[in-house]
């Protein structure tokens, strides 16, 4: 929902504000690389327990805007709230980020990988890599090295590691990309049931169709903004169309 | 999980990735070994000469090849944009600094170790002075490298030409540490003075950088 212009934080989290269930606040949001703009002035709430899709061409802001959620980059200007806290550092253990490229070793394989990022989260326990693996498809005794896995292998692995701390907020970066079609339908129902489960969701892709049936909100972005945010069947035929190509 | 375990983990993984890919030790060791080779055929010197010139030659190898590591340390994070995943978690930034220093501490005190040897065969060296203040200086002075290489590393690991920028941070501002190192090798080498000084100036160098390293390392890892 967009927010009014130049709300402070303490007017935003007031009780009556709806912004207080929200999951996510963005307000008056301005990224600057150099002199160009990546974000313009983005000032909307994302509630909790909904699966976003995030579309638009190349250079809209997506991956700019996901990166500024999860604290990885700065804002020229505004600021965000996740989960009720100022930066993404004090909730850190309650976000999955999974971005443009893998965050992989490409030396070490599978389990190793995910041994060594459970282990910066707190979690000791072997039986989580596994089960994450598993719900990704993949074989948790698999020996090869994560520099012999396929893409599709390497995507699947990185949304294991971005979910393997059951975190709260799941922001991910393309996770479809150079997946098969018939994988990435099934990472999708993955989302659908991770989201059932009480989980928020922002999904960048350009595989919109895809998440045709298990997304609440499809959020389009152009030129650093957000321009409008849809249900599902608003945006049926217009995803069709821009996805076709894709899938 | 503590930040120390957070940092066993990080450095055992560093060296599971080394010992399998050898980026780092084949070419510090590749480079040591030139060192020691062409500058002995170069001076031909004798054991009197040798003790003159040897703490200025085992820290110009030590030094470059350390180099190589320091930028391999980071350039390992860099491939896939690993260290995103290290920044978006709850893991404390010193763990994986610590962890760091450690991993090159051990990669340049292994090369160390190897190449000492050749040293002594190539530059029939025999120390006057006791060759325990050597193992002392060699950890000190490798200890003030490391630290404020691996920072430094870090510092310049968005920068487009990093392999050179590093050099050009790193040895001005380690001046002050190899002056130390050379002076005291080349004290207890030829037992013409007394080393003390020079130790005790590394010993508080050290203490002053890794202290400053950890307190700025975290807005390090998060610059933009």
């Amino acid at each position: 929902m967009p927010l009014d212009g130049n709300i402070q934080p303490e007017a935003v989290i007031s009780v009556e504000s709806p912004a207080i269930q929200a999951a996510i606040v963005l307000q008056d949001l301005v990224k600057f690389f150099g002199r160009f703009a990546a974000l313009r002035g983005i000032s909307e709430y994302f509630v909790p327990a909904r699966l976003y899709v995030v579309v638009g061409d190349n250079g809209a802001g997506k991956s700019t805007l996901l990166r500024v959620i999860a604290g990885l980059t700065q804002p020229s200007q505004g600021w965000v709230r996740l989960l009720g806290a100022k930066n993404a550092g004090a909730v850190a253990h309650r976000i999955g980020y999974m971005g443009h490229a893998s965050l992989l070793y490409d030396e070490l394989n599978g389990m190793e990988n995910l041994r060594y990022f459970a282990g910066l989260y707190g979690i000791p326990d072997d039986a989580v890599c596994r089960d994450a693996m598993r719900k990704v498809g993949l074989d948790a005794d698999l020996e090869r090295r994560v520099g012999q896995y396929s893409q599709g292998m390497r995507q699947r692995l990185s949304l294991a590691r971005a979910v393997l701390h059951d975190p709260d907020l799941i922001l991910l970066d393309e996770p479809f990309s150079n997946v098969d079609a018939r994988s990435a339908r099934d990472m999708a129902a993955v989302l659908g049931r991770v989201r059932d489960q009480g989980k928020t969701i922002f999904v960048v892709t350009h595989q919109a169709a895809l998440m045709e049936q298990v997304a609440d909100e499809f959020v389009q972005m152009s030129a650093g903004k957000i321009v409008s945010r849809t249900g599902p069947k608003q945006v049926s035929a217009s995803v069709a169309v821009d996805a076709g190509g894709a899938l | 999980m503590s930040s120390l375990s957070l940092a066993r983990a990080t450095l055992l993984k560093d060296l599971r990735m080394e010992w399998r890919s050898k980026d780092a030790i084949n070419s510090m060791l590749f480079f040591s070994l030139l060192v020691v080779v062409i500058f002995s055929f170069a001076f031909n010197p004798t054991a009197e000469e040798s003790r003159l010139i040897v703490g200025g030659l085992i820290w110009v190898a030590f030094l470059f090849a350390a180099v190589v590591a320091l930028n391999q340390t980071w350039a390992r994070e860099l491939r896939n944009q690993v260290l995103d995943a290290y920044r978006v978690s709850p893991a404390p930034a010193n763990a994986l600094f610590v962890a760091k220093v450690l991993g090159n501490f051990l990669f340049v005190v292994v090369l160390e170790a190897l190449m000492a040897p050749l040293f002594v065969v190539f530059y029939q060296l025999r120390s006057v002075g006791p060759v325990w203040q050597l193992v002392i200086i060699a950890l000190l002075g490798t200890w003030a490298l490391v630290v404020n290489g691996t920072f430094f590393a870090a510092l310049s690991i968005r920068t487009r030409n990093r392999e050179i920028m590093l050099p050009l941070i790193l040895f001005p501002i380690s001046i002050p540490a190899l002056l130390a190192m050379v002076d005291s090798t080349t004290a207890v080498l030829t037992g013409e003075s007394s080393p003390d000084f020079w130790m005790k100036l590394l010993v508080v160098y050290d203490v002053i950088f890794t202290a400053v390293c950890l307190l700025l390392f975290e807005s390090v890892l998060n610059a933009e």
